[in-house]
């Protein structure tokens, strides 16, 4: 059976990377075949990096407060390129209050400092296997 | 021979203990098999004179201001002056962030820390595609000399101190500070502060880099050289821990990465032709505090000792204060749960202590709202009010290194010491910090530390209250400061009418000194100084740099 491909993106001039490297190196672990785009990408190169590589999910981690364009900005460049069926999942420091208003934009979900791994990997099971 | 008799007496009261221990814990086992600090250091039951070995008063400890320091660098410390109490903060416009520090300063806090956004930090401006969402966000947007002059207008510089966290385009944030300084006529050499200026530390840590490593300490040296002829009370360089231990280091990293990016500074400068005791009095640090208490006072204590010894065995300094490690504090970001948030109060204040009882110089004190966004007024005010109780009502600033002779603590200060020694050694065995970074040998340790520390969280071998233990749903989500976009749209139009009010070909002109200085060896605050007061803007001047220099890549390892 063909592995299922993860994007792990850091968007904007935002430098904390502790969280995206903890959640690929789990990913990884965890038996997906993971892809780090590195610091500093704008949303034109997560969307292009995603379709180069084939991805299945794409999960993008925000510390920057950059959040309410991040989001939306990449899942208008996904449907453009015709590539809705790509799953999406975020995390970092994100208001509770900012989290329905980017769901609704198509991001599956949204996961807050202090998460435990273990509830990505339930997420990752329930929609990708 | 009296001696001899002591230590047998002890032997056998030890002996007898444990007697009495294993009974105990035969009865009722401990709480776990094993004790580890946070940062995974073995932590027995009990310390005694048979954990300290040779231990020589005046040799490990020292008096107060007396080498090796581990006591303080002052010999009253906090009796004479208390410690600065300094909160880093900035947020949105220059206007915005003018206004947080007058009320700051109206409320007892004495001396400036300005944040930077992440745009000013990876030296690009405001209406860089980059910056998109960004403007305001994490801290003040500044892009030219106009911002600074709005963001210390009414503060005077000659009197406050302030400090500037920026690394890569520090040069240039320090040429426009100068150049406020000026127009408000306080003279430079009453000007003081701080820049934190470490571009090591960016490429395993902060991760806001803008050119390669080798370039980097170049730029820092020229600001250590000229920050030594026209500004002598300015510390062109805060050799920073905190972002090495909130990228997911242990304490042990934290104080070795630190000392070794230290190293590597100061060997830069002795190959560039100074001598140690014309820069090493102007060198300051800068650690995290963490929870862990004790493993955080001796994280302090070793580091003082640690510098110490390295400047005068390894660099020959003669000065005392070419010796002195002196150092700002912050409490640990990384450790503030958007849980239960009020809990991080707590959390602060224990923290706080610990850099108290380490003896700091300054601090700054994290808000509770933090792990969501930056702190609205009234949880800045709750912060700088810990620092306050700690200082006036608590009586821990009364006795200089209270803790000092605590076998406990004293043991602990020795395995930090040796712990951060091993890996000293490690980076000197890869060619020095710089070949260890271009090896890619910090970013990996620390990637394994903050992976280890995660798993540990998961299985519940640490605990943090409100996250894996005493789970409980908020009832509310907490009132948070919030950065509209009108800050973006605002500072894009004021970029726009500075390229418009200034004379573009004397910028033109001032750039291109800038490039050829880069090229060769003159020293860049010069040129950089020259085109910061035409209002060039810091992502031209950082674009001119980065023309010669070339833009540093993350290698992206996880």
């Amino acid at each position: 059976m063909k592995k299922v491909r993860v994007l792990i993106a850091k968007p904007g001039l935002d430098g904390h990377d502790r969280g995206a490297k903890v959640v690929a190196k789990f990913l990884q672990e965890c038996g997906y075949e993971v892809v780090y785009t590195g610091l500093h990408q704008s949303p034109e190169q997560i969307v292009n990096a995603a379709l180069q590589e084939a991805v299945d999910v794409v999960g993008i981690s925000v510390l920057s407060g950059s959040h309410e364009y991040v989001f939306p900005e990449v899942m208008r460049l996904l449907k453009e390129k015709e590539m809705e069926d790509v799953l999406v999942f975020g995390g970092g420091t994100i208001p509770e209050d900012d989290i329905p208003a980017l769901l609704a934009t198509g991001v599956k979900a949204l996961f807050r400092p202090g998460t435990p791994l273990a509830d990505i990997q339930t997420f990752m099971k329930e929609h990708v296997g | 021979m009296c001696m001899d008799r002591r230590d047998e007496t002890l032997r056998l009261e030890a002996e007898r203990w444990q007697v009495g221990v294993d009974k105990s814990v035969g009865k009722h086992p401990e709480r776990k098999a094993s004790f580890e600090s946070l940062s995974d250091l073995p932590i027995g039951r009990l310390y005694t004179p048979r954990d300290l070995p040779g231990f020589d008063y005046v040799e490990d400890l020292g008096f107060p201001g007396q080498y090796p320091f581990t006591r303080g660098v002052q010999n009253t410390m906090y009796r004479g002056r208390l410690w600065t109490m300094r909160q880093f903060s900035g947020f949105g416009s220059a206007e915005d962030t003018n206004q947080r520090y007058k009320y700051l300063l109206d409320n007892g806090q004495t001396g400036l820390s300005v944040a930077f956004h992440f745009p000013t930090l990876k030296g690009v401006n405001s209406d860089h595609p980059l910056s998109r969402g960004e403007v305001g966000k994490c801290g003040v947007a500044i892009d030219s000399l106009r911002d600074m002059e709005v963001l210390f207008d009414g503060i005077p510089l000659d009197k406050v101190t302030t400090s500037m966290t920026v690394n890569h385009p520090a040069p240039v944030l320090l040429a426009m500070y100068l150049a406020v300084a000026k127009k408000q006529g306080a003279s430079w050499d009453k000007v003081g502060g701080t820049v934190q200026n470490d571009p090591l530390k960016e490429f395993f840590a902060q991760k806001s880099y803008v050119w390669p490593p080798r370039e980097s300490v170049r730029l820092l040296v020229d600001t250590m050289e000229f920050c030594a002829k026209h500004v002598p009370k300015w510390h062109p360089v805060s050799i920073s821990g905190y972002h090495i231990r909130e990228a997911g280091s242990t304490a042990q990293q934290e104080l070795a990465f630190t000392l070794a990016d230290g190293i590597a500074y100061v060997e830069a400068a002795v190959a560039r032709g100074l001598d140690v005791d014309s820069f090493a009095p102007h060198l300051s640090f800068f650690f995290d505090a963490h929870l862990d208490f004790f493993e955080e006072i001796a994280k302090f204590r070793a580091a003082r000792r640690l510098w110490a010894r390295i400047m005068k065995e390894r660099f020959g300094a003669k000065d005392p204060k070419s010796l002195w490690l002196r150092f700002h504090t912050q409490t640990a970001g990384v450790s503030l749960t958007a849980q239960q948030p009020l809990n991080n109060i707590v959390r602060t204040a224990v923290e706080a202590m610990a850099a108290v009882l380490g003896g700091t110089q300054s601090l700054h004190t994290n808000s509770f709202d933090e792990a969501e966004a930056l702190p609205t007024e009234e949880a800045v005010t709750v912060a700088l009010r810990t620092q306050q109780i700690l200082a006036e009502e608590t009586g821990v600033a009364n006795t200089v290194d209270p803790l000092a002779g605590s076998y406990f603590v004293e043991a602990l200060t020795n395995e930090m010491e040796k712990a951060a020694r091993e890996y000293i050694r490690k980076i000197d065995d890869l060619g020095g910090m710089v070949a260890a970074v271009e090896a890619g040998y910090p970013q990996s340790e620390i990637i394994r530390a903050s992976m280890e520390f995660q798993r540990a969280v998961e299985d519940g071998r640490k605990v943090i209250v409100g996250v894996n233990k005493y789970v409980k749903k908020d009832a509310k989500p907490l009132h948070l400061l919030k950065i509209d976009d009108s800050v973006e749209r605002a500072q894009v139009a004021r970029i726009a009418e500075v390229k418009k009010n200034r004379d573009n070909a004397a910028v033109e002109a001032a750039l291109g000194r800038v490039r050829d200085a880069a090229r060769g060896q003159e020293n860049l605050m010069y040129p950089i100084v020259e085109a910061v007061g035409e209002y060039a803007l810091l992502g031209e001047v950082c674009g001119a740099l980065v023309d010669v220099f070339g833009a540093y890549q993350d290698p992206a390892i996880f």
